[in-house]
């Protein structure tokens, strides 16, 4: 991926995309799907960050919370509030699942901050398959619970009924782009900010460049912090968003 | 020369795609002016309605996603 990407322009060397590259940690042979990745560390990092937030910051369950409890309540109460709002009461029986794809999220972007890290949810397998799964599992939940009503999705009864049929099949073309652009989104997004870092860092290497190229990556850094909210915040609530078309189908 | 003119294509044709880009950027801009339009006019209702604003601002970025995914396709798979 890297070596039709690099640009040679006056002696600087750019290779913005080296650091998606997934790499086995121990040794280095052809990888399996069973081989331990920089992706598979940083994954597992996620995980053991939403442990360590959830388990061991509530494990005094105290009445005055410590500060990591407080965090934990804050985004607890946050996205309960989402799920609520945006899929309505009887959305709430989900919100394990939405509140568990937010936190892995959320930390794997925040994780991928730190310098040398690896950032797993810019690989779109990562990310395809997390929505994949809503996916799938939203579209399942449909069907279970409302049947071939379900269907009514597509038919939009605001519109007249001439342009109906028309309608239902822009809606159904747009209801299978659905896990594309929920995938596409998170992973280019992280993908687009982290290698425009690597230009910018590489503009150091011209001397009378440096001050503007370190400043300059001071200001994406930031822009980046609020991107990796952002976009875990957009990806959880566009999945609240299927999960409200998916119980209530009928517009 | 014959692999040259289809690479150069495919520069050509992910640059093309990166239009796509800017045009979902103009999208997104209309979604958040508007909302900061009506969100100062009254701004009592503004906190409410962030959600409707993110779940609007991502379909409007939906299509620029489709444009860069044509262009990285085009890159690197083409």
């Amino acid at each position: 991926m890297a070596d039709e990407a690099t640009s040679e322009g006056g002696g600087l060397s750019f290779h913005p995309l080296d650091q998606f590259i997934v790499k086995p940690l121990f040794g280095d042979g052809p990888i399996h799907w069973y081989t331990v990745t920089n992706s598979t560390l940083w994954l597992a990092l996620a995980v053991l960050s939403v442990v360590g937030l959830l388990v061991l910051g509530t494990r005094g369950r105290a009445i005055v919370p410590s500060r990591l409890q407080s965090v934990a309540e804050l985004v607890y109460g946050f996205i309960y509030k989402m799920v609520e709002d945006v899929s309505g009461k009887d959305g709430v029986k989900y919100f394990p699942y939405v509140f568990t794809v937010f936190l892995f999220i959320f930390f794997a972007n925040f994780l991928a901050l730190i310098p040398m890290s690896f950032s797993p949810t810019s690989q779109f397998a990562v990310t395809g398959f997390l929505a994949l799964a809503v996916f799938i599992s939203v579209t399942t939940l449909g069907l279970v619970k409302h049947g071939l009503g379900f269907l009514s999705l597509f038919w939009v009864t605001a519109a007249p009924l001439a342009v109906r049929p028309i309608l239902a099949a822009i809606e159904f073309i747009l209801y299978w782009v659905r896990p594309v652009s929920h995938s596409v989104r998170l992973a280019g997004a992280i993908l687009a900010g982290h290698a425009l870092l690597k230009v910018f860092a590489g503009f150091a290497q011209l001397a009378p460049a440096a001050p503007l190229a370190i400043l300059g990556v001071l200001a994406i850094y930031a822009l980046e912090v609020l991107v990796a909210a952002i976009q875990a915040y957009v990806f959880t609530i566009l999945t609240c968003v299927y999960l409200k078309d998916a119980l209530h189908p009928h517009h | 020369m014959e692999g040259d003119i289809s690479q150069m294509g495919q520069f050509i044709g992910a640059g093309l795609a990166a239009i796509g880009s800017g045009a979902a950027a103009i999208g997104v801009g209309h979604v958040a002016g508007n909302f900061l339009a009506g969100a100062l006019r009254n701004p009592s209702a503004a906190g409410g309605q962030t959600a409707t604003l993110f779940i609007g601002i991502a379909f409007a970025e939906a299509l620029g996603i489709f444009a860069f995914l044509v262009a990285l396709l085009l890159m690197f798979a083409v």
